[in-house]
């Protein structure tokens, strides 16, 4: 049915409006910081930049994925989506290794605005990546218990949606917060 | 009234009830749009009280000048608590209750494209309130910084009580709850209708819940998204809303504001989607400019996203930003102008019978025109300088609230009772409570206009004796108490008319739309066959097939 593809899109246009917000907030202290932690002084570009291409290629792995599922190969499908998972999970592995890092060095949340926005909007992302993992490990059972028949499935297009989402999202706070520092 | 149809539908039951098998589990677990709609009603029914109550006490306090009734510090919990409880508990899940109940029936669909999501939004609604209200038993009390909880006021160290950690936390709840139900509502609107609903014929309330819900959607987020950062600022120190560290006050006030205004709009969209069906059908005439309504609520919903910062007038954003929103602020009376004008030219010439749903419709048109005209006076800056803050502004909002939605609100409730329960409510009880409303409304808040030039500030427990204050908020505390006496009527009807009311029958109001065309209250499965949908009054086609609305629909 066209109504949970539907009601996926305006959840998305609801979501985007919340990071929007975020988003917001880092921008409008950005700058603000004349002592401490600032992303200048403390992320690093590339480390991030590196683990952001395995989310951005699970983005195209959840299409392969679905358009496995339209030829009907369903052997490929739980491969592309197991690669999804695998690639998501990498990409959250370098969120955590971030975050230690800069807890390590006493950058928190609590320490100044950097530290408040930078960990609330790369938090509420990485757990939206979380909740994307946990559905697709859920198509991944699925699809391994013979559910998904083809060639069409709305699980697999709206979760694979929000994955589009998820890793659309990420493309503007890495932006905002890494480029924006650093070019 | 037709016999064929028993009063009661054997498998659809009106209300839940602790003695029947099964009873109040069926209502627990359901899933049906219907119960859903019944259950948002009687809770908001009872927050309502609850918030009344609140608004009592605060009159009783200030009926004379330094009165210590309550304290300073229950005062300002009282204040916020009846704000959110109003807001939140009340108007936004009636309407979306009656929406969720209505939607489906409108439009001849068997149910809400999503029931089980229709339900966790009923359910997070619930809990959310439990939340805020479990704070009035915790040491610290309930939340006590205003309903626009602003920073810093509501940050450590101003706030080291857990009150807005509580407001916070409920409101994100409900909040949550409240995006579903947009997102079902827009679904359900767009791929539910029955074959020949199109979007121009559908009933105007479902126009009016279609562009509200499209407002919940995008505009809950900002509010959730400032939740989530005020959250993190009193529960993991960070720093968001506090100047003393870095943050921005001023931007929390955008925060919420960029929601806040909007949120205004949800509160009275669906209202105005009320009225536009109640007084067609008590005039006897269709809608006049059944597309200038739609598409002035389009108009009001994008622009409302666009004035937030006439809030904050106060704040001094600079000469450009001020005149920007207050013209901003002032077009929205442009497209409210329309439908009012609609409304009236839908009476002209109509002929009026004045039941109790067209008693609170006709009061609705007069009430808000009075909280509008003072809206796009404080949306000038000079006079909101001078009035900010004073209770000229308390009177403003509650004519637009009151005196709007609340009015539209009981003429729903007068309208749509017959649907729910099978029953009507008593004609009499509800005129004096129309009455009895009227006055003790007007009697409260009109003076509030003059205390508020006068310079009352709000927010305060209590005032200085001076000239006229007292006696002028002594009337207002008296109209505040034939206000509660209006709405222990008004629950004493409903309580009599569940056991007593005259069987309604199907269609009581001789109205047109589709959920008239269904028993009262309707089966589970709401239609055994919907009829055939080829005008924007579908029952009037069917009542005179010789002149249907739409003249190339003549099937005779």
């Amino acid at each position: 049915m066209a109504n949970n593809r539907m009601l996926v899109g305006f959840f998305i246009a609801s979501e985007s409006i919340f990071f929007l917000m975020l988003i917001l907030a880092y921008v409008n202290f950005h700058g603000s910081v004349t002592d401490g932690p600032t992303a200048v002084n403390s992320l690093n570009p590339v480390v991030t930049g590196i683990f952001s291409l395995f989310l951005f290629a699970s983005s195209f792995t959840i299409w392969l994925a679905g358009k496995s599922l339209r030829n009907k190969n369903h052997f490929m499908l739980k491969v592309w989506i197991l690669a999804t998972i695998v690639l998501g999970a990498v990409f959250i592995f370098g969120q955590g290794l971030e975050w230690s890092g800069l807890l390590d060095k006493n950058i928190t949340i609590s320490r100044n605005v950097f530290g408040t926005t930078f960990f609330t909007l790369t938090g509420f992302h990485g757990f939206h990546v979380c909740v994307g993992l946990i559905m697709l490990s859920l198509l991944l059972g699925l699809a391994l218990a013979g559910d998904f028949k083809g060639p069409k499935s709305d699980a697999v297009e709206c979760i694979s949606l929000y994955w589009h989402f998820v890793d659309g999202v990420w493309v503007v706070v890495f932006s905002v917060i890494y480029l924006w520092a650093f070019l | 009234m037709s016999s064929r149809i028993p009063l009661v539908p054997e498998n659809a039951v009106p209300l839940p009830s602790l003695k029947a098998n099964n009873g109040l589990l069926s209502w627990v677990s359901s899933i049906d749009h219907k119960q859903i709609g019944i259950m948002y009603l009687i809770i908001t029914l009872i927050y309502f009280l609850l918030g009344g109550i609140e608004a009592l006490l605060i009159r009783v306090q200030l009926a004379h000048p330094g009165n210590d009734f309550l304290t300073p510090e229950l005062y300002n919990q009282l204040f916020t608590m009846h704000g959110t409880t109003m807001i939140f508990f009340v108007v936004m899940p009636f309407l979306i209750g009656v929406g969720v109940y209505l939607l489906p029936l409108m439009i001849g669909a068997r149910d809400m494209a999503f029931p089980r999501l229709n339900a966790l939004s009923f359910w997070l609604f619930f809990f959310g309130g439990i939340l805020l209200y479990y704070s009035f038993f915790t040491q610290s009390g309930a939340p006590d910084v205003g309903w626009f909880a602003y920073a810093p006021l509501s940050e450590k160290p101003f706030s080291l009580n857990k009150g807005p950690t509580y407001w916070a936390l409920g409101l994100l709840a409900s909040g949550i709850g409240s995006v579903a139900s947009g997102l079902n509502n827009v679904v359900t609107i767009l791929t539910m209708r029955t074959p020949g609903m199109t979007m121009r014929r559908i009933p105007l309330f479902v126009w009016m819940m279609l562009v509200t819900s499209l407002l919940l959607v995008f505009v809950i987020p900002i509010i959730t998204a400032a939740f989530a950062m005020m959250l993190l600022d009193s529960i993991l120190g960070a720093t968001f809303f506090t100047p003393a560290h870095g943050g921005s006050a001023i931007l929390w006030q955008h925060f919420f504001w960029g929601f806040g205004h909007p949120e205004v709009y949800i509160l009275i969209l669906p209202a105005f989607g009320i009225i536009s069906e109640v007084i067609p059908v008590f005039s006897r005439k269709p809608i006049y400019g059944y597309e200038f309504v739609a598409a002035s609520t389009v108009a009001i919903g994008l622009l409302s996203l666009g004035v937030w910062a006439h809030h904050m007038f106060a704040v001094g954003l600079g000469n450009a930003a001020n005149a920007y929103f207050s013209l901003a602020s002032m077009l929205i009376a442009i497209p409210t102008g329309v439908k009012v004008l609609n409304w009236v030219a839908t009476m002209w010439g109509g002929r009026i019978n004045f039941a109790t749903p067209m008693l609170f419709g006709t009061a609705f048109i007069i009430e808000f025109v009075v909280g509008g005209l003072t809206g796009v006076a404080i949306a000038s800056v000079p006079i909101d300088w001078v009035v900010t803050d004073s209770y000229f502004i308390v009177a403003h909002f509650h004519y637009a609230i009151f005196g709007g939605s609340v009015f539209a609100i009981f003429a729903g409730v007068y309208y749509w009772f017959p649907k729910f329960t099978g029953r009507m409510l008593s004609e009499t009880l509800g005129k004096w409570h129309f009455w009895l409303t009227v006055i003790g409304f007007n009697m409260t808040f009109f003076i509030q206009h003059f205390l508020g030039v006068m310079g009352m500030p709000r927010r305060t427990y209590t005032y200085y004796d001076m000239p006229y204050w007292g006696s002028m908020n002594l009337i207002s505390t008296i109209g505040a108490m034939i206000l509660g006496l209006s709405v222990l009527i008004f629950v004493w009807n409903i309580l009599v008319s569940l056991r007593h009311g005259r069987p309604a029958g199907d269609n009581p109001w001789n109205a047109w739309t589709l959920e008239w065309a269904t028993t009262s209250p309707p089966a589970v499965e709401n239609f055994e066959l919907v009829p055939p949908v080829r005008g924007r009054r579908p029952l009037w086609d069917l009542a005179h097939p010789d002149m249907p609305d739409e003249p190339g629909a003549k099937t005779v």
